[in-house]
């Protein structure tokens, strides 16, 4: 695979930072998430009762210290409307991952080291639908100068980079409900080309707003069925599953190269162990039949890290509680073979809904901490399977186990794969 | 009225650009002492139009560096 040979610069994790439903902050999510807690609930963002979808996973307002959002924490007031609410969730996790990892370049050498790639899948959709409606009641010339600028997918790399002084590589990835893998994934082939030797990446997603739910509405992909039981709305593999929730969040990874971390002494989460992409080329919203191209995206992903279906200890699905489900369970276990029984694998999109562009970012994060702890995130709501399977789903409540090397899939509409591989780190 | 005229544009720029209400002195530069940039000027002129019931044309709107420049400019509009 591309840039696998023996001489290929390592890269690590060395800084975290999660936006999500369940809390703001990385450990407080990781701290919920194992306690099966769930994030979603009744939308409160607008009025949603003419909407079929009524339910997702908004992040909490309230005091930072309780993991609540309070946003002039994060960002001056000032500058808050001169962004989307995408971008400040991706600065709130931004600023956390950064913080986290003790990075604080200053020479100009260092600085131009360091590049950040945040991807998203939408952008600043109601941002661009409040200003849609502004124009379509003669308000044209009165459109806030910021419109443009604070709608704009790359804008949060873009202010990530000028609150901290990267000068690296900045860089926006667009591929759906890929995005965040991707971001990862192609942040990481930068440092082991040498283009930077610091990269802050991940994904930031905003898109509980009318026109969000009720476009996915209209394109069948949300669940309707539970808007009185809205934690028992996303029920990956589940046979009583119905769509996706939607959830809004952020996920940010300070990735390093090796000796450059080493030698400033950070702390390592884990190592970016290999990356494996494909296409569909198949259809805009359904994947291809038997998600052979996810099958393809994993075993790039496993060959680029080296590593087989049996070093594998758990899968962070895509599993968006779809009829796609299935589909990926299949390909997982044609890919693992005889292994597949020994692995396990959850969807941690049962307890914070589908982030969309920041859903691979944060489930990145997620695989990083289950090594770390030895304890892996249960699916929540999986109460009677579709399919039966060798394969461990981690059903209602987190599981003990020692993992070594983790899986993360993510895929996206218009046939978009894209595959993690997480390592335990070794010196 | 040119005092209404006065402490309306203060309020404004207060709350535009995020700054205390003792900064903004008549000779305040919006962007050497109050910080803003060339977008947060734009906004602040259309926040003016708006507030002021008045047209500040482009080449109008570019001399208008202070918060006297202001006070001035939309005092004269209204007396007009």
């Amino acid at each position: 695979m591309s840039g696998s040979g023996t001489n290929r610069k390592r890269v690590v994790v060395t800084g975290i930072g999660v936006v999500s439903p369940l809390a703001v902050g990385a450990e407080l999510t990781w701290k919920r998430l194992i306690d099966s807690q769930s994030g979603i609930g009744p939308i409160t963002h607008f009025d949603a009762s003419g909407l079929p979808a009524q339910i997702a996973g908004e992040v909490p307002e309230g005091p930072t210290a309780d993991g609540g959002l309070t946003l002039s924490d994060w960002i001056p007031v000032k500058e808050q409307k001169k962004m989307d609410r995408f971008i400040h969730l991706g600065l709130a996790a931004g600023i956390q991952a950064v913080e986290d990892s003790g990075w604080k370049p200053e020479t100009e050498e260092d600085c131009c080291a360091t590049g950040v790639m945040m991807g998203s899948g939408i952008g600043g959709l109601k941002t661009i639908y409040d200003n849609s409606v502004a124009v379509s009641s003669g308000k044209a010339r009165r459109l806030s100068p910021f419109f443009i600028p604070s709608s704009l997918i790359n804008l949060t790399a873009g202010h990530l980079s000028i609150r901290y002084g990267f000068k690296g590589p900045n860089h926006a990835v667009v591929t759906a409900c890929a995005s965040g893998t991707h971001a990862i994934g192609d942040a990481s082939r930068l440092i082991q080309h040498g283009d930077a030797k610091v990269m802050v990446a991940g994904g930031a997603e905003a898109a509980v707003c009318e026109l969000g739910i009720a476009g996915f509405c209209s394109a069948r992909a949300l669940s309707t069925g539970f808007n009185e039981n809205p934690i028992g709305a996303s029920r990956p593999w589940d046979k009583e599953r119905d769509g996706f929730v939607m959830g809004e969040g952020a996920g940010v990874l300070v990735l390093e190269e090796y000796e450059h971390a080493k030698r400033r002494g950070a702390k390592i989460y884990g190592e970016i162990g290999g990356y494996g992409l494909s296409g569909d080329a198949y259809h805009i919203t359904a994947p291809a039949e038997n998600h052979e191209g996810a099958y393809r995206a994993m075993q790039a992903a496993l060959e680029d890290a080296r590593v087989t279906p049996s070093d594998i200890g758990y899968v962070n699905a895509h599993g968006t509680s779809t009829m796609a489900d299935d589909l990926e369970l299949g390909a997982v276990e044609r890919l693992f073979g005889d292994a597949a029984s020994k692995t396990s694998m959850s969807s941690t999109k049962s307890a914070i809904g589908h982030l969309l562009g920041a859903a691979g970012a944060v489930e990145a994060i997620f695989c990083l901490q289950a090594m770390r702890d030895g304890i892996l995130p249960p699916t929540l709501n999986l109460d009677n399977p579709a399919s039966e399977s060798a394969i461990d789903r981690i059903p209602h409540k987190a599981k003990e186990k020692q993992v070594d090397v983790a899986l993360s899939n993510s895929f996206g509409f218009g046939g978009t794969n894209a595959s993690l591989i997480l390592k335990r780190f070794k010196d | 009225m040119s005092n209404e005229i006065a402490d309306k544009v203060k309020k404004i720029v207060v709350e535009h650009l995020g700054v205390e209400e003792d900064q903004v002195k008549p000779d305040a530069s919006f962007i050497d002492d109050l910080g803003a940039d060339s977008l947060d000027t734009v906004e602040l002129v259309m926040a003016f139009e708006e507030a002021f019931s008045v047209e500040i044309p482009e080449d109008a709107a570019e001399k208008i560096a202070t918060v006297n420049d202001a006070i001035e400019y939309i005092t004269k509009q209204k007396a007009a």
